[in-house]
């Protein structure tokens, strides 16, 4: 039946193994075409000139920042309810990948900022947030790492990444209420279309999905990973008991 | 449960126990600031609620690895797990123990200390007020970190990294109130959320605690 | 009243180390677990006690009974011994300390700082806080652990009154405390087979 039987380590290597290439070439695709279209075959725009590229790049990272924390939540819930290894690996593997997207964000961020604002840094709530998700992202991968016992591990930055979601959300309004900013607006919304125009927007549409596609390449992997560096270790123990 | 409140309450008050410590540090944390910035008063009136907000919280998070590493070591956790008394009950009452001890004496000091910092008079009430609301939020925030990391060996260091983001939300409205309060703002918002944050924290922390201890014991 | 368990598997981190653990404890009787170090005894009794969940089995009639008394004491060396006692005993929602500290002569002792004791009179002090919490199911793992043979009769007379007075109590032991209620398993033959992981946690990786 159903997505679950997919939570044996097993089934979902053999399932991974199917989709990575796919999933590596349609990365590859989406990210070459989105940032070369959005590149050299959009025009400059009128306010912010060249610099306007940079959110081909800036803009991927910082949804795939979000996103793979709300992707680890959701892996930390099935862990906890449903206690599949899968998931918790899964969630153990994005987390890197959702730190280096936070950097990126971050520092195409300030790049971007430096000819707009002057300045490398402000503290505006759209680039305090992130800073402040950087810092949950720390705290849970150091968890991981600190806790010998993998399902201990498991269950303890789980718990961490629910209370952690919590106070996110919580520091995002508190951020907000604490200073108006500079940033504009979201870029892509979708009750506001004119937001930034159809030139583009379709390269960033096309991009975002590249890094969206890499994602779930990376993580597919890593998690193949993990499930290899558990089974090592499991079939370590058990060697150890019968010496 | 007052059993379990009296114990921690004594146990922090004999010697050993720690009181006293956090207090100590959140005045010389507050002495050293003007060294750093600077004596000009009207700097120092200016920057005078955050540095008391911040002190607050970094003398609070300075006794927090105390908090159940002892009781893990000498076993009593163990017992507590297989207490009549619900986990969750213990650890509110050991994070409630943690406050009195740590979170009310920062209260009470911090006028003083404000008046080293020349915080102007009508920012007072508003700072002790402010404090008075978001402490507990620290003590019960630091004590889920504590119950996360308590079987980690040397733990303290990462509870920290786990629980300094956790207190972004409380110190922005906390410090927030109390900078409005000096300036003659309107002080209700920052402090209805502030004392959000707080009743929500006591509400529901004590049972991700719990719940990270008995994984932690298992 | 009887503390049942049935075909009981438990794991120490997520390895099975013993399987099919089945036995029977009616009021008023006492079990004494024998075995190697490593074999699984503590993460039995840790079991039992609620501590961790058994990897497969049925243990019955466990909860909200059972005292348990690990290697650790669990008394606060800034205390003092009666007030670690009275501690305990307001946990488990009883007054009354008295009987403790006859059974093991900590009366002398009883105001003086726990941190000041000996191990064994500390030791001592841990296992009185079994009495004072009124559970009928004593759980002790190494109980004679530094105490003297004075002291070990003391507990052997505890734990007798105990079992008379229609309790029970599961030992990890190796002294010969003269207990004639006493039944003893050795867990040796009970260890988990190298291929018995069903169930242990890292099952769906091997």
């Amino acid at each position: 039946m159903s997505l679950w039987k997919y939570a044996n380590p097993v089934k979902f290597l053999a399932l991974s193994a199917r989709v990575q290439p796919y999933a590596w070439a349609a990365a590859a695709i989406g990210i070459l075409i989105g940032l070369g279209w959005g590149f050299f075959a959009t025009p400059d725009d009128f306010r912010q000139g060249s610099t306007i590229k940079i959110i081909y790049i800036h803009v991927p990272a910082a949804w795939i920042a979000i996103n793979a924390w709300i992707m680890m939540l959701f892996a930390s819930l099935v862990w906890l309810v449903r206690r599949h290894h899968v998931s918790a690996l899964a969630a153990k593997a994005a987390a890197p990948i959702g730190l280096v997207m936070t950097v990126i964000g971050l520092i195409t961020g300030a790049v971007w900022g430096q000819p707009m604002w002057g300045t490398w840094w402000v503290w505006d709530p759209r680039l305090t947030s992130f800073l402040i998700l950087f810092l949950f992202y720390l705290g849970y991968i150091a968890l991981w790492e600190a806790i010998d016992d993998p399902d201990t591990a498991a269950d303890l930055t789980s718990i961490l990444c629910l209370v952690g979601s919590v106070f996110a959300l919580l520091s995002r309004y508190a951020v907000l209420f604490w200073s108006q900013g500079l940033h504009q607006g979201a870029s892509l919304s979708l009750d506001k279309e004119e937001n930034i125009s159809d030139v583009f927007w379709q390269p960033l549409v096309l991009s975002i999905a590249g890094f969206t596609l890499l994602f779930l390449a990376l993580v597919l992997y890593r998690t193949g990973t993990e499930i290899a560096l558990r089974r090592t270790r499991a079939l370590n123990v058990r060697l150890d008991k019968n010496t | 449960m007052r059993a379990m409140l009296i114990r921690d309450l004594r146990l922090a008050f004999r010697a050993g126990g720690g009181f006293g410590l956090g207090l100590a540090f959140f005045l010389i944390l507050v002495v050293l600031v003007p060294f750093s910035v600077g004596p000009q008063g009207e700097l120092l009136a200016s920057i005078a609620p955050g540095v008391l907000w911040l002190g607050a919280l970094l003398a609070c998070l300075l006794s927090l690895d105390r908090l159940l590493a002892l009781d893990f070591e000498d076993g009593t956790l163990d017992v507590l797990a297989t207490a009549p008394l619900p986990l969750e009950a213990a650890l509110a009452m050991k994070s409630l123990a943690h406050w009195i001890t740590t979170g009310l004496p920062l209260v009470l000091a911090a006028p003083f200390l404000g008046i080293l910092l020349n915080l102007p008079t009508q920012g007072f009430s508003w700072l002790v007020i402010s404090l008075l609301l978001g402490t507990p939020a620290l003590s019960m925030i630091g004590t889920f970190g504590a119950a996360l990391t308590v079987g980690i060996k040397r733990g303290g260091l990462l509870m920290s990294l786990l629980v300094l983001p956790l207190y972004v939300p409380t110190l922005i409205f906390g410090a927030e109130a109390a900078r409005r309060g000096v300036v003659g703002m309107d002080v209700q918002t920052p402090l209805f959320l502030l004392a959000g944050i707080s009743l929500g924290a006591i509400a529901l922390l004590p049972f991700a605690a719990a719940a990270a201890l008995r994984m932690t014991i298992r | 009243m009887e503390l049942r368990l049935t075909n009981v598997a438990v794991a120490r981190g997520g390895v099975p180390v013993l399987s099919g653990v089945s036995f029977t404890l009616a009021a008023g009787k006492a079990l004494i677990l024998r075995g190697p170090n490593g074999s699984g005894k503590t993460t039995l009794l840790r079991t039992i006690a609620g501590l961790q969940p058994p990897l497969s089995g049925q243990i019955d009639g466990a909860e909200d009974a059972v005292a348990y008394a690990g290697h650790a004491d669990g008394l606060k060396a800034m205390l003092s011994v009666a007030e670690n006692l009275k501690f305990w005993a307001a946990i488990y929602g009883r007054r009354d300390i008295g009987p403790a500290l006859d059974a093991y002569a900590l009366a002398p002792l009883a105001e003086r700082l726990t941190g000041t004791l000996s191990a064994g009179q500390k030791r001592r002090a841990g296992l009185a806080r079994l009495m004072v919490t009124g559970r009928p199911i004593w759980i002790l793992d190494e109980p004679t652990v530094s105490l003297d043979v004075d002291a070990v009769e003391m507990f052997a007379k505890a734990v007798q009154t105990h079992l008379a007075a229609g309790g029970m109590a599961l030992l990890a032991t190796h002294i010969d405390l003269g207990l004639a209620q006493a039944q003893v398993l050795d867990v040796t033959p009970l260890r988990a087979a190298p291929s018995d992981m069903h169930g242990a946690s890292d099952e769906a990786f091997l």
